[in-house]
């Protein structure tokens, strides 16, 4: 088709200018969770208790503020158990503090910022999904902390270095389904990102990369029975096939899963099963406990009011929360708006919104990868 | 077309990959010190004796689990296992203690021994108590001590009362100290201009915002 041929050549540069220009939206909204999260390496030595040291411009001002709040809040916790132990209202304050402290620690690394809005950027989740995601997260964490510290400390009495190493282990499984996270969501997305660039030249056949990947899928399936039935006793064969008819039913709904990665409206992710597929973003960033909540919970304990420190944690998940909420509508509002935009240019519209989210699925793998690495060690427990 | 759209997306990657392996811890760990610089007799420094305080939160979380004869208080003896594991992770990071004599940069070899930690039960609060000498000993007119963590996991600063001592020293010696918020106002400058997603590469600007001892000798 000439024509079409003709109107791609046209709209290249501005597709590619289109997509710089969303890649960059993300990016900056993407970058403002990370910044965040840089924020405390910058703010610690100027911000914490002496903020007058530094008359920073605003945004360093607003970080540093940040920071100062949330170390001031974090240091009169001690002063507020020991208060609370002696005359039970200062309780009340201590669960306020706990729940400001929540909302300025969590724009510090380690409560999943920036892969939960990666995960929703490229999971083309709503907004009100991101609100569900982020308290979930910040609520199992908060759990996770108790657990930790019900069972390790009080219980049986562990020392702080077996409650690290606890974290430690939970740490690793948690970065490590982050990457599973991201290469899967990489897996369905860079393909929809390939049919999408290849519907471009051929904008006639739509459903074209369904079919040949169906029809692979099909002969690879054929083929595999077809050996199968050679390498086997025939006494064995009823037996085999019955199994393999398991298998095969499994394969199917495999492929459906990944049929996602083809469909042309992506709201249909929202169906069935999206839930559960929300849930292992649940699980991968708020099964890692926050440091700041284990050390509070053990002096609580020490200090015979675990009971103060329990309720005391959960605020500070709710605190969490709103925080991570309000990031991730941002992420998800900015790219609604990329798609406002790139949706009135069709085709490359979509090329670039699936170029978005391979993007994001790829944030979420380096995100893992880092964490996993050790590079972002952002809470060293008894590194002392 | 395809590889310019790449082009975007990893060079959107990779400014987001640069702001996140720089970033880095916030506090967790509170630390109030007394420093003591120890001459010979001779006039040469030969070390450096740290006595420092964890906060209240951290010294509980840090003592949890460790068995004791008295509930709530623990010996020097029932805290050598942890005194130790202290010293031994601290190797990693240089006991966040750095020296200059005359302008060049000292080395300093592992406590030998002798280190510790003390409870107190009514503040419920460790000290850890050790000494660091130096590989060899100098004569140093103009001798300067830097303590801090470049990673700002660890908040150091000077206690209110008798922050730093020397010991030993020559009577001409003049010593003074410098606490972070003492920090030049064009260097806060400087500093607000660095941005909230730059850092300092070579880590050197967590070295103005160390507590400072100078020793001056004639």
């Amino acid at each position: 088709m000439p024509a079409a041929g003709r109107r791609g050549g046209r709209t290249t540069s501005q597709l590619v200018k289109l997509i710089c220009a969303v890649a960059l939206a993300i990016a900056v909204v993407v970058l403002f969770a990370g910044a965040l999260e840089v924020a405390f390496a910058q703010g610690s030595p100027f911000g914490g208790p002496r903020p007058q040291a530094a008359p920073p411009p605003p945004t360093s001002g607003v970080l540093g503020w940040i920071f100062a709040k949330q170390a001031e809040f974090y240091r009169q916790f001690s002063g507020l158990i020991k208060a609370a132990k002696a005359d039970g209202s200062a309780a009340w304050s201590l669960f306020g503090l706990a729940f400001l402290y929540g909302v300025f620690h969590a724009a510090g690394p380690g409560h999943g910022k920036a892969v939960i809005s990666s995960y929703l950027v490229a999971n083309e989740e709503t907004w009100r999904r991101g609100i569900v995601l982020s308290f979930a997260s910040a609520l199992l964490q908060a759990l996770v902390a108790v657990a930790i510290v019900g069972i390790a400390a009080a219980l049986l009495n562990a020392t702080a270095s077996t409650m690290k190493g606890a974290v430690d282990v939970i740490e690793t499984a948690s970065y490590g389904l982050i990457i599973l996270i991201g290469l899967r969501l990489l897996w369905v997305k860079g393909r929809a990102f390939i049919s999408a660039a290849r519907n471009l030249h051929r904008p006639a056949a739509l459903g074209a990369a369904v079919t040949p990947a169906d029809h692979d899928h099909a002969h690879h399936h054929h083929h595999a029975h077809h050996d199968h039935g050679h390498d086997h006793h025939h006494h064995d064969h009823d037996h085999d096939h019955h199994d393999h008819s398991h298998h095969d039913h499994a394969h199917d709904d495999h492929a459906s899963a990944w049929g996602h990665a083809h469909a042309p409206e992506p709201e249909e992710l929202a169906g069935p099963g999206g839930w559960r597929r929300g849930l292992s973003a649940v699980i991968a960033v708020g099964a890692r406990p926050c440091s700041g909540a284990i050390i509070v919970l053990v002096f609580a304990l020490a200090q015979g009011l675990f009971w103060a420190g329990v309720v005391a944690t959960f605020v500070m998940g709710i605190g969490t929360a709103i925080t991570v909420a309000a990031i991730a509508t941002i992420a998800v509002g900015a790219k609604a708006w990329a798609k406002r935009f790139a949706d009135s240019r069709s085709g490359y519209g979509m090329l670039a919104m699936r170029g978005i989210e391979v993007c994001a699925s790829l944030v979420i793998i380096a995100f893992g990868t880092l964490l996993l690495a050790g590079y972002m060690v952002s809470e060293r427990l008894v590194g002392m | 077309m395809i590889d310019r759209l790449f082009c975007c997306t990893l060079a959107a990657v990779g400014s987001l990959l640069l702001t996140v392996a720089a970033a880095s811890a916030h506090p967790h760990v509170w630390v109030t010190m007394h420093s003591e610089l120890i001459y010979a007799p001779d006039g040469t420094v030969t070390g450096v004796h740290h006595a420092w305080t964890f906060d209240d939160m951290f010294s509980v979380f840090a003592t949890q689990g460790i068995e004791s004869k008295k509930k709530g208080e623990f010996t020097r003896e029932e805290l050598a296992p942890l005194a130790e594991v202290n010293v031994t992770s601290l190797k990693e990071y240089d006991f966040f203690t750095y020296a200059k004599a005359n302008g060049k940069a000292l080395e300093f070899k592992e406590p030998p021994g002798g280190y510790f930690l003390e409870f107190d039960p009514k503040e419920t609060v460790l000290t850890l108590h050790f000494t660091l000498p130096l590989k060899t000993p100098v004569k140093a007119k103009d001798l300067v001590l830097d303590i801090y963590d470049r990673e700002f996991f660890v908040d150091f600063s000077f206690a209110e009362k008798d922050p730093a001592k020397l010991v030993g020293a020559p009577a001409q010696c003049k010593l003074t100290i410098k606490r972070p918020e003492e920090m030049s106002a064009a260097l806060s400058q400087q500093l607000s201009q660095l941005g909230p997603d730059q850092r300092d590469p070579s880590l050197t600007i967590g070295a103005e915002y160390a507590n400072r001892i100078m020793v001056k000798c004639p």
